[in-house]
């Protein structure tokens, strides 16, 4: 994984565009803005599999706002909302 | 001594075959009713094994895991443990996984493992998964999973006999000693350290090719586009519309006159008397009149299936999401308020697929405002009556472009509504999160739609048959009687109870350009919309004789003034005239006060809206 070493700069996947590809580096649902609590939020995140090294990849934008956005996580896609994305870490 | 019957429950993720499987498993031999308590569906059906061991199947809600946060999911977990009430705990549990993916599915098991039920994981899809180059080490999976690894192609005659095999090989070896019960709420780094796990098995025993499913990637290009992706969405909704309108029509008359020939069939054969009229006028005409519609409920939810088999639905509630979030409305609100269309029924209990209690309140709320198929009947007999078929702009039809009018208003007025809850009732509103798994496309299967279908027709015809037919005895007994003193010379119907009924009514209704005859037809209307064309025709065929019943619409183009009608139709759109949907919100909310907040807004909304119109439509002279 040469393209994905240490030197890319950590970010949310909330804050990134269609074509993005990455890695999920870790989960950090402190300071998001969903409605779910920490925990919860995090648990929903991982039972839909982003959990730490799972490759993500930006396939679709909504029209409004560019959100939601359909994330390719490993073998499945999820949508979801870019507020609760950013509580996903990726480089 | 027989065996006594084997209790296997199904569970899966969402989108993992598992009704495929279900309906593979036993066909039509399927019972759907309620659990105890809750409005969660239980489907259960049967079959028998090879070695002819008689087995009951339960067909859970799809679960990400058993910790339980919706209804549907309790349901999965309490069921699984044996807690819940009334059920027995199931001897074996099927885990079906999507083969194509099974990342979350293997943590689902890992979960489900420490319940100590016996298992079985299925394999389902088998074959699209070994068409993308995907292999699996079943035995090696088997090992290191601790549970039985059978693979099945649920849409393929025989592609179970594995299954079936495996279930008579492991029942026969059941219940030696019960295991111990481990389970409890896992904590986040249980559940982070379960997927883990989940991900090594996988790297360990599958080989996953490095495509993904080109067609499916094809497909969203265009679909999930954000521009192009809502002219799709756009032109499924207009032919779905258009089918439902148009290609409905020839069977539509077909029963009609199929019904007008049984009916003359009856006038033909029986004398004159009250037994003609309650069989010509009330049971054949009334229940007729509703079973014309069955070819468009047919339609509408074979389109509805189609779209959700093939995998769209979900698409559909992204593309809509931030969309509808103007309006206070989640994404997946979409896709019951989209099934409202053909009926609030089955909408309203769509609702449960939204996890959050006051998005899914307000979509409960809003979705009777859908222009359901009921309203449809009473839709095209006024149109037709009043609007002149003539073209507007030299292309659009007159009377479908008030059609799609009264859509129109529906749905702007439902967004209206959410958007007044939104900011009046709930205000604390924070967005419940989206998060929703786009499976795979896969084409539709014939016979699950079929099922699908099949079932609906059934409660459809089952509600003609019943509620509908005895509210048609009850408004033909109410015309008839009491019988018209010897020698009278004003039309029989006026000595009747309607008469005395809607008349006492007519003050009420009178501001909005209702007559007494409509007024009657209103009551029986509460038992389902459909039954005031019904009612109409009934009423007005004992008034005025056998011409009548046959051509309502022109005797309603005479008796009815232009504005009449428009108030009618106004009235049409907001009321709240079903109590079967009255008792599913019920149901659902679980309240009677949501049951009647609904009833009453309805209501508000349906007399200013006639009040309106009637009086707007008499000033500009259509009075």
């Amino acid at each position: 994984m040469t393209d994905h070493d240490d030197t890319r700069p950590h970010m949310p996947l909330g804050l990134a565009l269609r074509g993005y590809t990455g890695v999920i580096q870790h989960l950090s649902t402190k300071d998001t803005d969903s409605a779910l609590s920490d925990i919860e939020l995090e648990s929903r995140l991982i039972e839909l599999g982003f959990v730490e090294g799972a490759r993500v990849e930006v396939l679709h934008e909504g029209l409004v706002g560019r959100d939601p956005i359909a994330v390719r996580v490993d073998s499945i896609t999820i949508a979801v909302r870019r507020r609760e994305a950013m509580a996903i870490i990726v480089a | 001594m027989e065996a006594p019957l084997l209790h296997l429950a199904l569970v899966g993720t969402p989108n993992s075959g598992k009704t495929s499987l279900f309906n593979a498993l036993t066909g039509s031999r399927q019972k759907v009713a309620n659990y105890p308590g809750v409005t969660v569906e239980r489907k259960e059906g049967f079959f028998v094994t090879p070695l002819g061991r008689q087995v009951s199947v339960v067909d859970l809600p799809g679960t990400y895991s058993l910790r339980g946060r919706s209804p549907d999911e309790e349901i999965t977990r309490d069921f699984v443990l044996g807690k819940a009430s009334g059920e027995i705990v199931p001897d074996l549990v099927l885990c079906v996984a999507d083969s194509t993916n099974l990342r979350l599915t293997i943590r689902l098991l890992l979960e489900l493992k420490r319940t100590g039920r016996p298992m079985i994981l299925v394999l389902n899809m088998f074959d699209i998964a070994a068409r993308r180059g995907i292999t699996v080490d079943v035995e090696r999976l088997a090992k290191e999973l601790g549970v039985p690894v059978v693979t099945s192609i649920a849409v393929r005659k025989g592609g179970t006999a594995d299954l079936l095999a495996l279930t008579d090989e492991i029942s026969a070896k059941l219940a030696t000693e019960p295991q111990e019960n481990s389970w409890r709420a896992l904590s986040v780094s249980e559940l982070r350290a379960t997927q883990r796990e989940a991900d090594r098995i996988i790297a360990d025993c599958v080989s996953l090719p490095a495509r993904p499913d080109t067609w499916t990637a094809r497909i969203d290009a265009v679909v999930l586009h954000p521009v192009g992706g809502l002219i799709v969405l756009a032109l499924i909704l207009f032919v779905m519309f258009q089918a439902v309108f148009a290609w409905a029509q020839p069977a539509m008359d077909l029963l009609k006159s199929g019904f007008d020939a049984l009916g003359e069939l009856v006038k033909a054969t029986l004398p004159d008397g009250l037994l003609q009229s309650f069989l010509q006028d009330g049971v054949i005409s009334g229940v007729g009149s509703v079973i014309v519609f069955l070819p468009q409920i047919i339609l509408i939810f074979l389109f509805i299936l189609l779209l959700e088999d093939f995998g769209y639905m979900a698409r559909a509630a992204f593309l809509m999401d931030r969309i509808m979030g103007g309006a206070g409305l989640h994404g997946r609100a979409f896709i019951p308020l989209l099934s409202s269309f053909a009926c609030a029924i089955p909408g309203i209990m769509a609702t449960r697929v939204i996890d959050n209690k006051r998005d899914r309140l307000t979509t409960i709320l809003i979705a009777p405002l859908m222009t359901c198929s009921a309203r449809i009947p009473v839709y095209t007999l006024i149109i037709s009556a009043f609007i002149p078929a003539k073209d507007v702009w030299g292309f659009i039809n007159l009377q479908g472009l008030v059609m799609f009018g009264l859509y129109a208003t529906g749905i702007a007025s439902a967004l209206a509504v959410s958007f007044v809850i939104k900011f009046f009732m709930i205000r604390d509103y924070a967005p419940a999160p989206f998060m929703l798994e786009l499976p795979d496309y896969k084409m539709p299967r014939l016979k699950s739609i079929a099922i699908g279908i099949y079932t609906r027709a059934k409660m459809f015809l089952q509600r003609a048959g019943t509620t509908i037919f005895s509210m048609m005895v009850l408004i033909w007994f109410l015309a008839s009687f009491p019988q018209p003193p010897a020698g009278s010379t004003e039309p029989a119907i006026d000595f009747s109870l309607a008469a005395i009924i809607g008349k006492a009514l007519e003050p009420l209704l009178a501001p909005v350009g209702f007559n007494w005859q409509i007024a009657v037809a209103l009551i029986p209307g509460m038992a389902a919309r459909e039954v005031a064309v019904a009612a109409l025709g009934t009423v007005y065929a004992i008034e005025g004789g056998k011409e009548a019943a046959e051509q309502i619409g022109q005797v309603l183009a005479t008796k009815w003034s232009l504005a009449t009608a428009l108030s009618m139709l106004a009235w049409y759109i907001f009321a709240p005239q079903c109590a079967s949907t009255l008792a599913v919100i019920r149901r659902e909310t679980g309240s009677w006060g949501w049951m009647a907040a609904t009833f009453t807004y309805m209501l508000v909304l349906a007399y200013a809206a006639s009040l309106v119109t009637y009086n707007v439509a008499v000033a500009l002279g259509a009075g």
